[in-house]
C-alpha cells in the first residue's frame, strides 16, 4: 500500500540532513529569561509576580486570561527583572516578564502520578490546562481547549501530526527517535479522554526509522496505529493530514472535531505526558537549530525565554554570517532582524541561510501557467486571488474562495514569474476577515 | 544598525523553473518541428524562422524604448512567439511579409495590451490571421520545388486520396513547422516531461475533434480519413503548442478541458463547412476570446467545500 496523501503540494529541498543525525542535547540558560504573556492563541496570560520577586524553575509566573488562554511558568530560578513590552519572532511587541537567571536553576517539586488511567477526563483536561500546553507545532492553540469539543463521543480520530513536513526541521523527528515511549503514553492519555477514537501517529515516509520504531513500539495498542504520509509539502497542514488519514475534507469554517478528528503535534503530545504522569508544566521544548550559516547544526532542549542568541551559541555559532534568519521553517517560518528574541513555546526552529534568495528576486508579470493552481493544497487559484487582493477587490477574492487559504506558500514556492502571491493573499485575508468582524 | 538581517514574508525558498526557462522548454520542444521543417522544405525555412524571431524581438525592444518600459527580452517570449510563428507560414513568404507579421504580433497583439501575460489571443496565431487576410496569396501558396500539388487537406477535400504515412513523418506540404506530427509529438513529449504542459486541453482538444469529425465530417469512422485530418493543417501543432498557451488559456482546470472541446468543436465546424480545408488558427484564437468567461463559470470548488454540503445534507 502505497503511503497516504492529498492533492496538491510542493517538493521543496529538504535541508534535513543538517541535522537530522545530532542527538538532542540539553542547553542550560545563561542569561535572562523573557516570558512573553501572549505565547498562544486567545487572551494574553496576566502576570502574578511583581518585579523584585524571586521564582523557582517551574513556578507559574502568569495566570491564564481567560479559557482560551495558557499559564506561562518560570524555566529557570532568579529575579523577576521587568514586566515590560518585547519584540517576539513575528515581529509584534509583546508585555513579557523578564528573569534574570541566578544560574541556581532550583527547581519547584512536581507530583508524579502513579497511576494516570485512574484519572477522570476532568482531571486530565484540568492538568494540561494547568501545565501550559499550547499546539507547539507552531500556532499555540491552547491544547485543553481542543481536548475539550462540543461532543467528546464523536471524536474517531487523535492525529499526531508527525509529518514534520516543514524543510531543514528534525526536532519532532529526534523526539520520535529518542523519546517514542512518552509520545506514545501522551497518545494514551489523550485517547483516555474520547472512548470511541483510535490514536494515529501520522509520520511523513521520509522518517523510514521512526515508522519503523513506532509500529513496533505499539504492535500491542489495540488504539494506536502508525499511517505513513507521503512526504510533500504541506503534508503536517492540519486540514491536509486530516484528509490524508481519514480522506475527510474540511473546510475554513469547520473544526477538525467536525470530521471526528482532533490533531496535536508530537511536542504537545509529548508536553501532555509531562504535564499529566509527570506533573511538569511546559518549560522547556526541543528546537532544530540549523541552516547553512550554522557552524554545527542540531537538536536541543532548551529552556523556553532563553534567548535566540543563546541557542546560535549552542550550535557553535555562526561558520558564515547570514543574510536571513528564521523562526520556524523555510516555506511558513517568519524572517527576523535580529537575533535578540525569546524562544516562546512554539518556536521549533531557527532556520540561519547564507544567501537570501527572496528579497532581491524581481517579481515579472504572471504569465497563467497555472502552476499555482496545481500546487494549492486548498485547490484554490492563488494568482487570481493575488490579481484582486492587489487591486483590493474584497468581494471577488471570497468569491473564488480567497478565505480557505492557509498561508501554505506552496503557491509563491512555485511560481515562475517569483510574485509573492502568498504574502498578497495572507494580507487580503487579513483585511476581508477585519471587515467582517467590523460587521 | 548594520547587524540587521534581511526580512520578508514566507516562504523563504522557491523553486527552481523560472518564466525565462519555461520559454527555453518551449523552445527546445519546438526545435524537432523547426529542424524537420527546414530539412524538408530547404534553407530558406531558416531564414523566414529568422525573420520573424528577429522581428519580434526588436519590435519589443523598440517598443519598450519608445513607451520607457523595463527591457523584457530576456524573458524569451518573443523568441517563442517568433519561432511559432514562422512555423505557421508557407515557406515561400516573401521575408518582408514575415517580419510584419512578427512585428505585428508583438505590438499589436501582445504589447498594447499590457505585454506579457496580458494579452487575450495567441500572439503567433494573432498575426497568422493578420497576414492570412492582408496577404491572401502568399500565405496560400504552399508550391515549392518539392511539393507542387495543394496541402493533404485541402488535396482531400477535392477527393484525392493521401499518403497518411507521408503525414505522420511530414513529407508533404505546408507551412514550415506543421507536417511532421512525428516531430511536433516528440517536442510534445517533452514538454509534458519537463511539466510545461500536460494533457488536459491537448488531449479535450484532440478527442473532441475526433469525435465531431467522426459524427459531421462525412466519413464516418473511416481511419484513414481521421489520421489525416489529425496529421494536416497545423492540428498538433495547434493542440500541443498554441492551445496550450498559457496566457491566452484557462488557468482552472476544469476551463481547460472545457476551452479545449471548444478549440476542437471549431476546427471541426471550420473544417467540415468553412471555405478552406484549415482551421486550426481562427478555432483557438476565437476560444481565446471565451476564456474569460469560462474562467467565471468554472471557479474550482476549495478542498472540503463539497464535501462539507453532503456531510450536512446527510446530517439532517
Amino acid at each position: 500500500m502505497g503511503s497516504k496523501t492529498f492533492k496538491g503540494g510542493v517538493h521543496p529541498y529538504e535541508g534535513k540532513e543538517l541535522a537530522k543525525d545530532q542527538p538532542i542535547t540539553e542547553v542550560l540558560p545563561k542569561g535572562d529569561l523573557v516570558y512573553p504573556l501572549s505565547q498562544h492563541i486567545g487572551a494574553p496570560a496576566t502576570p502574578i509576580v511583581a518585579v523584585g520577586d524571586k521564582v523557582q524553575k517551574g513556578q507559574k509566573i502568569a495566570e491564564a486570561g481567560g479559557f482560551v488562554s495558557s499559564p506561562v511558568y518560570a524555566s529557570a530560578s532568579g529575579t523577576v527583572k521587568a514586566i515590560e513590552p518585547r519584540r517576539v519572532a513575528v515581529g509584534d511587541m509583546v508585555n513579557s516578564i523578564v528573569v534574570e537567571n541566578d544560574g541556581a536553576f532550583t527547581e519547584v517539586s512536581y507530583t508524579v502520578c502513579d497511576d494516570v488511567t485512574a484519572l477522570s477526563k476532568e482531571e486530565i483536561i484540568e492538568k494540561v490546562k494547568e501545565a501550559g500546553v499550547v499546539g507547539m507545532g507552531g500556532a499555540g492553540f491552547p491544547t485543553h481547549v481542543k481536548l475539550s469539543p462540543k461532543e467528546p463521543e464523536k471524536i474517531e480520530y487523535i492525529i499526531a501530526n508527525c509529518a514534520e513536513c516543514e524543510p531543514y526541521l528534525t526536532a519532532d523527528y529526534r523526539r520520535m527517535l529518542e523519546n517514542p515511549e512518552e509520545l506514545v503514553s501522551g497518545m494514551k492519555i489523550i485517547l483516555q479522554l474520547f472512548d470511541h477514537a483510535q490514536g494515529v501517529l501520522a509520520i511523513e515516509d521520509n522518517k523510514p526509522d521512526c515508522i519503523e520504531k513506532l509500529t513496533e513500539l505499539v504492535k500491542d495498542e489495540p488504539r494506536i496505529s502508525v499511517c505513513a504520509l507521503q512526504t510533500k509539502y504541506p503534508q503536517g497542514g492540519e486540514r491536509q493530514l486530516i484528509y490524508a488519514v481519514t480522506k475527510r475534507a474540511i473546510n475554513s469554517k469547520m473544526l477538525p472535531a467536525d470530521a471526528g478528528c482532533i490533531v496535536d503535534n508530537v511536542e504537545t503530545i509529548i508536553a501532555v505526558h509531562n504535564a499529566v504522569k509527570l506533573g511538569k508544566p511546559v518549560t522547556n521544548r526541543v528546537a532544530t537549530i540549523t541552516g547553512d550559516a550554522i557552524e554545527n547544526p542540531g537538536n536541543f532542549l532548551y529552556s523556553i525565554g532563553t534567548s535566540y542568541t543563546e541557542l546560535v551559541e549552542a550550535a557553535g555559532g555562526f561558520k558564515e554570517q547570514p543574510e536571513k534568519i528564521i523562526s520556524g521553517g523555510p516555506m511558513m517560518g517568519f524572517a527576523m532582524f535580529g537575533l535578540d528574541i525569546p524562544t516562546t513555546k512554539t518556536s521549533s526552529s531557527l532556520l540561519c541561510l547564507t544567501k537570501d534568495e527572496v528579497s532581491a528576486m524581481e517579481p515579472t508579470a504572471c504569465i497563467n501557467c497555472g502552476r499555482c493552481v496545481e500546487v494549492c493544497p486548498e485547490l484554490l487559484v492563488p494568482s487570481r486571488l493575488s490579481k484582486f487582493a492587489d487591486r483590493g477587490l474584497g468581494e471577488t477574492f471570497e468569491k473564488w474562495n480567497g478565505l480557505e487559504c492557509i498561508e501554505c506558500g506552496s503557491c509563491s514556492f512555485i511560481c515562475p514569474a517569483r510574485k509573492q502571491l502568498a504574502q498578497s493573499i495572507k494580507t487580503m485575508k487579513k483585511q476581508v476577515l477585519a471587515a467582517k468582524r467590523k460587521k | 544598525m548594520s547587524d540587521l538581517y534581511h526580512v520578508s514574508s514566507s516562504p523563504h525558498v522557491r523553486a527552481k523553473d523560472t518564466t525565462s526557462r519555461i520559454m527555453l522548454y518551449v523552445i527546445i520542444a519546438l526545435l524537432p518541428a523547426s529542424l524537420f521543417g527546414i530539412y524538408n522544405f530547404g534553407i530558406r525555412a531558416l531564414l523566414v524562422i529568422v525573420a520573424t524571431i528577429s522581428s519580434c524581438l526588436i519590435s519589443e525592444i523598440l517598443y519598450n524604448m519608445i513607451v520607457h518600459k523595463k527591457q523584457t527580452i530576456d524573458d524569451l517570449s518573443a523568441v517563442v512567439t517568433g519561432l511559432l510563428l514562422a512555423l505557421n507560414l508557407p515557406v515561400t513568404l516573401p521575408l518582408w511579409e514575415a517580419a510584419i507579421g512578427g512585428a505585428f504580433a508583438i505590438i499589436f497583439v501582445k504589447c498594447l495590451f499590457g505585454g506579457l501575460g496580458q494579452n487575450f489571443m495567441n500572439p503567433a496565431l494573432g498575426a497568422r490571421c493578420f497576414l492570412l487576410i492582408a496577404f491572401a496569396a502568399d500565405m496560400t501558396n504552399f508550391v515549392t520545388d518539392t511539393y507542387t500539388g495543394a496541402t493533404p487537406l485541402a488535396a482531400m477535400r477535392n477527393g484525392e486520396a493521401v499518403n497518411t504515412m507521408d503525414m505522420l513523418i511530414g513529407r508533404t506540404g505546408g507551412t514550415i513547422g506543421e507536417t511532421s506530427a512525428i516531430a511536433i509529438l516528440i517536442g510534445a513529449i517533452f514538454m509534458i516531461l519537463m511539466g510545461v504542459i500536460d494533457l488536459k486541453i491537448p488531449a479535450s482538444y484532440i478527442i473532441s475533434f475526433v469525435v465531431f469529425m467522426v459524427l459531421f465530417g462525412g466519413h464516418g469512422l473511416d481511419g484513414n480519413f481521421i489520421t489525416a485530418q489529425l496529421c494536416g493543417g497545423g492540428l498538433m501543432l495547434g493542440a500541443f503548442f498554441m492551445a496550450t498557451d498559457y496566457v491566452t488559456s484557462p488557468i482552472t482546470p476544469r476551463g481547460q478541458i472545457i476551452f479545449g472541446i471548444c478549440c476542437g468543436i471549431l476546427t471541426g465546424l471550420f473544417r467540415t463547412f468553412g471555405a478552406n480545408a484549415e482551421g486550426v488558427s481562427f478555432a483557438i484564437i476565437l476560444s481565446n476570446l471565451l476564456v474569460p468567461m469560462i474562467e467565471k463559470l468554472t471557479i474550482p470548488r476549495a478542498f472540503g467545500q463539497v464535501k462539507a454540503a453532503k456531510k450536512e445534507e446527510g446530517g439532517k
